[in-house]
């Protein structure tokens, strides 16, 4: 069976979807909501996005888009660069080794998994940052970030299941 | 034929893994070394930072604009259920004001007549620009802050940006027509303020908290909570004399200042683009330079 152009060009826009819509919501996330205290501790979706495809359907974000997500938060966030691609990076790669211990079980599970992950990563972030500057950093700004992107999972998670379904099994 | 494919099958696979696994070590250095980059603050970092934003400017730009709309119909309802005590106050205060206006014409006047006396070096201009905020920071270890504007709207590096109340940060980074703001409480802002009643010349640094404190306070400072605190000049970037904060506290760890802007409100801002002729005529020749050479 061959597949006509536009089929091939339907599939790719689908296999692009997840990316896109993970760099949407980095992109959203910048805007100023005008909400005080907010700005510091808006929520990590290229996290979300990179723990949710790399257990469920990590052929569709491999490494190399993560690494652009993870340069493009660090540019268009103003943090220091590089640190978001190492974190990205290393939730990439337990993820998908460990991604068995997840597929099948309950989504409770999964949102725990999320939460440890999450905290990993909080404490990779703050001890990179930290030497990057020089100075032990005041992590509160971090938690309160860590709390409302680990009580977004379900939300996120659950745009991500729809364009997972939209998605042709032989991706 | 069949047991072929097969076995070329068994052989790619782990080649498959290998290559991804290769991959994979191969992007955390990539990391590594982008972090490295980083650090030295290089050109090629700084107009990366700006190519991006730049581009998702326009985004942003249409996506901040229906918030700050609501934000605006939300803050119309609660001003007309206070609008008669409003107006009292506002009464109040510019009877008061008309007598400080008479007194400000008094003291403008003999001001220019004394600068005439003496000769004083007549101060440089300052010309304003005013941009929309696009873009709050990301990440809870930087404060900064998008606009729309731009090196075509003329923002450069260094420039004070204001709002009504006072002194928000600086210009530094400038894209096309975009540009990112560092807040005076990002962990990387140091300006030279002066504590307006006593005179003593400091160093206000941010830490990423919402109050910075000063650095190089003389030791023995007469500081005291409620003095206000303005830019000094010194440096040559900013003019002198804009307001920043009032000292909040004083304590053996140091003084720390409370900034008069409150930048969850803030919709636009004023970059103050003071001509200082000599320093940075200079300073942009060494500028057309740097951008000629590579």
């Amino acid at each position: 069976m061959k597949s006509s152009l536009w089929q091939r060009l339907d599939l790719l826009a689908r296999s692009l979807w997840p990316f896109t819509l993970t760099l949407l919501l980095l992109i959203v996330s910048v805007v100023p909501l005008r909400i005080p205290y907010f700005a510091p501790i808006s929520p990590g979706f290229p996290l979300i996005s990179v723990y949710y495809w790399a257990i469920h359907r990590p052929t569709i974000l491999p490494a190399p888009a993560v690494f652009l997500l993870g340069v493009l938060h660090d540019l268009l966030g103003g943090a220091p660069l590089g640190v978001g691609v190492l974190v990205l990076l290393i939730v990439y790669g337990v993820c998908t080794s460990l991604r068995r211990v997840f597929l099948g079980a309950p989504f409770t599970a999964v949102w725990f998994g999320f939460a440890v992950t999450a905290a990993g990563a909080a404490v990779v972030t703050w001890v990179i940052t930290s030497l990057l500057f020089t100075e032990v950093l005041d992590p509160s700004a971090l938690i309160f970030s860590y709390l409302l992107t680990v009580g977004l999972y379900p939300a996120v998670g659950h745009l991500f299941a729809r364009a997972q379904r939209s998605l042709p099994q032989q991706l | 034929m069949k047991s072929r494919a097969g076995s070329v099958l068994r052989l790619a696979s782990p080649l498959r893994a290998w290559s991804q696994r290769f991959t994979f070590f191969l992007l955390v250095a990539a990391s590594l070394a982008l972090m490295m980059l980083g650090r030295t603050d290089s050109l090629v970092v700084e107009r990366a930072r700006t190519t991006v934003v730049d581009a998702a400017s326009p985004i942003l730009d249409l996506l901040s604009q229906p918030i700050a709309g609501t934000v605006m119909v939300l803050e119309n309802v609660r001003d007309l259920a206070n609008l008669r005590e409003e107006n009292a106050r506002l009464r109040e205060e510019r009877a008061r004001l008309l007598q400080w206006q008479l007194v400000a014409r008094s003291l403008e006047a003999e001001n220019r007549s004394l600068r005439e006396l003496l000769n004083l070096v007549p101060e440089p201009r300052a010309r304003f620009i005013t941009a929309r905020v696009i873009g709050d920071a990301g990440g809870p270890f930087v404060r900064t802050a998008l606009i729309a504007a731009g090196k075509h709207d003329g923002v450069r590096k260094g420039q004070a940006v204001m709002t009504g109340d006072g002194l928000a940060g600086r210009v530094f980074e400038v894209g096309q027509r975009s540009a990112r703001l560092l807040l005076l409480t990002d962990i990387n802002s140091r300006i030279p303020v002066v504590i307006e009643r006593t005179r003593d010349r400091a160093i206000l640094a941010g830490d990423n908290t919402d109050l910075p404190h000063l650095l190089y306070l003389p030791l023995d400072t007469q500081a005291a909570p409620g003095d206000r605190v303005v830019t000094s000049g010194h440096g040559g970037l900013f003019p002198p004399g804009l307001p920043v904060g009032i000292v909040s506290a004083v304590s053996e760890d140091g003084v720390t200042v409370q900034p008069l802007v409150e930048w969850s409100n803030v919709e636009y801002v004023r970059l103050v683009d003071y001509e200082m002729p000599e320093i940075l005529s200079s300073l942009r020749s060494g500028d057309a330079e740097a951008d000629e050479s590579p």
